[in-house]
């Protein structure tokens, strides 16, 4: 196997246009636990750690722009005040090496229903930012993710960072179910953004994709914050998810638990906003 | 010559692990470390399917693939063709049928495991699928197709103490079941086989019991015992998964193939497949009680799903029954317990053996019983709390100290826990308080130390003392297991109490000395510890005729303990050695709208006979009780129509540090009157009582009747 390890961002669109079979790989949390079963064979890596531009992050128009590889540990770090929401999902990822190691990028690159840096990005209407020799372009997350494990990336295209808005005075929350206290798949997952006139929510490992709740955001967005709209939120994200049966949980369960995520979690952010 | 009590880090003293360091900085050599020049990878070929029968297999594909030095099937296997601890009805690899998901079909050595896997990939196997029998209870029936030629019931043990069950104020009943739980050690089954120049072949291996593993690989490799040679390697957990033989038999017979040296090392999937689990149970059971509390009489069925091969059930079969009532004085109990053959993983040995599954069951019918004479839980256990002379179901008295009430009474007087602030989910952020409640729980159990139903159950143990550079120096030779129980210090304490000399060295156990049992059943310290006592007391006798070391003096001794006796048919007879009791309190915070419980704290009481090393029995404690925890709230591995879900860390969970309360500790030394230093095992009580001790306290948060192990979250709230 060839293994790429180009010294910056210019060359590393080069190499994955040159080499469309190479895989990139960042912190290897997802792409080596692939390769040690055996379930993909590429004919080369493609390691983008020696990129410096992809570590970075900074504050743009309206929001923060995070590179590709930021790790989970340096969300919580740098990010929690601005972005809490995706620092209360990092918190849930893995141990603390994964958090280390595992970056933002490479749970966008993964693009499975249950990751779980995905759901705050949806519910603040983040773009995924793709480039490649041709150029860049942002996509809306929700139509960069087309399907389990499936998302729009070209051939030849690398995942650059994520646009996160930012907006004034936003409540976030995420709350995560597993079967034990660190470490694990979450069962399903809830993220929730409130700021004024707008809620934005996402449905994580309910689905083939993170899932938007559109009609309990536009409940929410007109609701006064009492008890009763809570549980009616929490009825319509329930009712917006689409979970299965499978060894991590029923449908019936996934279904209840996310409304009361959903109940739970909106009470908190209208608390914060009212405070 | 110093005297006993001058030495230091002898019996009693918290003396650290040699290996302790090494471990955690990853820098001591597990099985799956080792090398040697020239060497081999082994890979092995499994079934997909759960039953078929095997028409053919083609190897021609796989021993064209370069690097491939053997394709080896059935028909390379010299000697018998089966294995088995109690039952030789399991194949070396597979001819005519294949009985489970998993099973062994070819084994390729080749010169990188990469090459070895994907050579194993184009053996050819032409399968005739079958219905696989996958329901313990169908397995039991006349209608159900015999999946071997003594037909499905591979043991009943029927008990009858006391007269037949009649009056009672109270009666409750219930049904309950146990999953399948995996030992989930960390260290996947590996070993290094060397060929030898005599023919025969040294085995390096991870194992519990070197001379039983070395017994059935001789045979099915045609060899005699003096040339198949067994050394233990660096074992990664054990738990009862390594009692039975993995790859040792692929490895030498690659090995002799190709006369070179083999490795073989299993991954984490694979291991799942390659090593037995505990049974899974279905109970039923039925207690009648007097209005005052006492128990009047107990009926219970137990059926365990023993799986393809046969293992250790039929032992674990008749633990279920022996401990099926708990340890309380009943008057009047009929016990049926079964164990069948399916075409689910095998079953076999796991920490508590038998003993799990029913005090699951019988720990919750306790409480369903005080809630129905309106008792309270502990005072109604403590009221019918076995002691010393009590009788067992099987008709002996208890012969050792049986201190349920002390235990009881520890573990409930101690201080509540306050509220930490801490919530069920953690970090996950699920509940700021919502929907928590507190709940708590208590539970007792009890099992067999060593080897029951008149198996004459021995450890030898060489010690020799020898002088250099004028200093006494003690070696000790055992072919005991070290699979992290801590044994390597207790022989090394035990020989410095005796000799009072500070020197002692621990040799490697291999099969050149004789026997030590498995390290297992609570057993080792007591058998093993048992056979270096003597033998230094051996030594000493002779340097104290002698007055002087001079060159050397060398004895070995085997330590027996006092013979057991069979069950009769009507499940009567003296067929325990001794016994171990533990206690345990559980507090706990239950979210009941989501169904997900932190477990506050775990309070235990258990009495240990003598702390050998105070440090180390509080480590079998707490990691017994982590173990306990995971079968009471995520251990299982799922099994649909004989296929095995979740054959990996990602979905079969165990306990995190995380998710592992403070444990707060009473231990009890009432010297046992028959054993080493009135020693007691250690191993197995805390894994007992622990899970149902955490279930009550569920059960006492949501009010639900949780008749199921692991609990899931739908069933604690009701969905
Ligand atoms: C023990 C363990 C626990 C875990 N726990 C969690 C958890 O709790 N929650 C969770 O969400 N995940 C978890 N994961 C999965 C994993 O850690 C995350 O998905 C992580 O974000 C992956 O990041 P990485 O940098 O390691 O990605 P890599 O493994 O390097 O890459 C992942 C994918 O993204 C692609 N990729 C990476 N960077 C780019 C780029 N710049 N452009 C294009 N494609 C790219 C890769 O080709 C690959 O397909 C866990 C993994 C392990 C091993």
């Amino acid at each position: 196997m060839e293994f790429l390890q180009p010294p910056g961002w210019r060359e590393a669109l080069e190499a994955r246009a040159a080499h469309p079979d190479a895989l990139p790989i960042w912190g290897g949390t997802d792409v080596m636990v692939e390769l040690n079963f055996a379930r993909t064979r590429p004919a080369a890596l493609l390691d983008l750690t020696h990129v410096p531009e992809l570590s970075r992050w900074e504050s743009e128009d309206g929001g923060v722009r995070i590179g590709a590889g930021v790790t989970y540990t340096r969300l919580i770090a740098e990010l929690g005040d601005r972005l809490p929401g995706l620092a209360m999902a990092s918190r849930t990822v893995g141990s603390p090496q994964i958090r280390n190691r595992g970056t933002i990028g490479g749970n966008l690159g993964s693009s499975s229903p249950a990751g779980d840096a995905l759901p705050p990005l949806y519910a603040a209407g983040a773009s995924v930012e793709v480039a490649s020799v041709r150029g860049a372009r942002r996509i809306p997350i929700d139509e960069f993710i087309v399907g389990p494990k499936r998302n729009v990336l070209g051939e030849d295209e690398l995942i650059a960072g994520v646009f996160v808005p930012v907006r004034d005075d936003a409540a976030q929350q995420f709350a995560k179910v597993g079967t034990r206290n660190a470490m694990v798949i979450a069962v399903c997952s809830f993220a929730v953004d409130v700021s004024e006139g707008r809620v934005g929510t996402c449905i994580g490992s309910a689905g083939p994709t993170p899932i938007r709740a559109r009609e309990a955001e536009a409940f929410a967005a007109s609701a006064a914050p009492e008890d009763a709209a809570a549980r009616e939120f929490g009825e319509l994200v329930a009712a917006a998810a689409s979970p299965i049966d499978d060894v991590r949980g029923t449908a019936a369960y996934r279904r209840h638990a996310l409304s009361v995520l959903a109940r739970r979690t909106i009470t908190w952010a209208w608390e914060t906003r009212c405070a | 010559m110093s005297t006993v009590t001058e030495v230091a880090n002898g019996i009693g003293q918290s003396v650290r692990r040699p290996d302790g360091i090494p471990k955690v900085k990853g820098e001591f050599a597990y099985s799956s470390d080792m090398w040697a020049d020239g060497m081999l990878w082994g890979a092995t070929l499994r079934s997909p399917h759960p039953r078929a029968r095997v028409l053919s297999i083609d190897i021609a594909a796989a021993l064209a693939v370069p690097g491939v030095f053997a394709v080896l099937t059935h028909e390379d296997v010299p000697g018998r063709k089966t294995y088995g601890l109690e039952h030789h009805d399991q194949p070396v690899l597979a001819f005519d049928e294949v009985r489970y998901q998993g099973e062994p079909v070819a084994v390729v050595a080749a010169d990188h495991p990469e090459t070895a896997r994907y050579a194993a990939s184009k053996i050819e196997v032409a399968y005739e699928e079958l219905e696989p029998l996958v329901d313990p209870e169908f397995a039991l029936s006349d209608a159900s197709p015999p999946l071997h030629p003594g037909g499905n019931l591979l043991r009943h043990v029927y008990i009858e103490h006391g007269p037949e069950p009649g009056e009672a104020d109270v009666v409750v009943s219930g049904e309950y079941e146990v999953g399948m739980q995996d030992q989930a050690f960390l260290g996947p089954e590996s070993g290094l086989a060397i060929p030898a120049e005599d023919g025969g072949v040294d085995l390096f291996i991870a194992t519990q019991w070197l001379h039983v593993d070395r017994d059935q690989v001789a045979a099915c490799l045609d060899l005699p015992l003096e040339k198949v040679r067994f050394t233990l390697a660096g074992v990664g957990g054990a738990f009862g998964g390594r009692e039975d033989v993995s790859m040792q038999a692929h490895a030498c017979l690659l090995a002799l193939h190709t006369g070179r040296p083999v490795k073989m090392v299993y991954g984490r999937e694979e291991s799942f497949f390659g090593h037995v689990h505990r049974h899974p149970a279905r109970m039923r059971y039925e207690h009648g009680a007097y209005a005052d509390g006492r128990l009047a009489w107990v009926r219970a069925r137990i059926l365990l799903d023993g799986g393809a091969y046969a293992s250790s059930s039929s032992a674990v079969c008749s633990n279920a029954a022996s401990f099926a009532l708990g340890p309380y004085v009943v008057p009047s109990a009929r016990i049926d317990s079964y164990v069948v053959y399916t075409d689910n993983p095998p079953c076999g040995a796991m920490r508590g053996f038998g003993a799990v599954q029913t005090c699951f069951a019988h720990e919750a019918q306790m409480d369903k019983l005080a809630a129905a004479l309106d008792m309270d839980p502990v005072q109604l256990r403590r009221r019918n709390a076995m002691e010393t002379g009590s009788s067992m179901p099987t008709g002996a008295p208890i012969n050792c100290p049986a201190p349920v009430d002390e235990l009881l009474r520890l573990v409930h007087e101690r201080p509540l826990p306050e509220g930490d602030g801490a919530v069920p989910g953690g970090v996950a952020n699920v509940t700021r308080g919502e929907g928590v409640v507190r709940g708590v729980g208590y539970a007792v159990g009890f099992k067999n130390v060593g080897f029951s139903e008149g198996f004459d159950d021995f450890s030898t143990a060489r010690v020799r003392l020898s002088e250099v550079r004028g200093e006494p120096l003690v070696e000790v030779h055992t072919a005991a297991c070290e699979v992290g129980q801590g044994l390597v210090t207790v022989m090394a304490q035990i020989a410095r109490t005796e000799l009072g000399v500070e020197n002692v060295l621990v040799l490697p156990a291999d099969t050149q000395v004789g026997s030590a049992g498995s390290s297992s059943a609570s057993r080792q310290t007591h058998m093993t510890g048992g056979a270096v006592q003597a033998a230094c007391r051996a030594v000493r006798e002779e340097w104290e005729g002698r007055g002087a070391i001079g060159d050397g003096i060398e004895a070995t001794r085997e330590y027996h303990h006092r013979l057991t006796q069979k069950l009769d048919a009507k499940g009567q007879g003296d067929a325990h050695v001794t016994f171990a009791f533990a206690a345990h309190r559980a507090v706990v915070d239950v979210d009941t709208e989501l169904g997900l419980v932190r477990v506050v704290e775990i309070a235990t009481a258990q009495d240990v006979g003598k702390a050998m090393n105070p440090l180390a029995v509080e480590g079998q404690i707490e990691g017994g009780i982590a173990q306990g925890l995971g079968l009471a709230l995520m251990e299982e591995i799922q099994v649909v129509d004989g296929l095995v879900r979740n054959a990996s860390f990602t979905d079969y969970l165990i306990p995190t540090i995380l998710d592992m309360p403070p444990v707060e500790l009473d231990v009890l030394e009432l010297g046992d009157p028959d054993s080493p230093y009135g020693l007691r095992g250690i191993g197995e009580p805390p894994t007992i009582s622990s899970t149902p001790a955490v279930v009550a306290a569920v059960r006492a948060a949501t009010g639900r009747e949780l008749r199921r192990v692991p609990l899931r979250p739908d069933d604690m709230i009701g969905l």
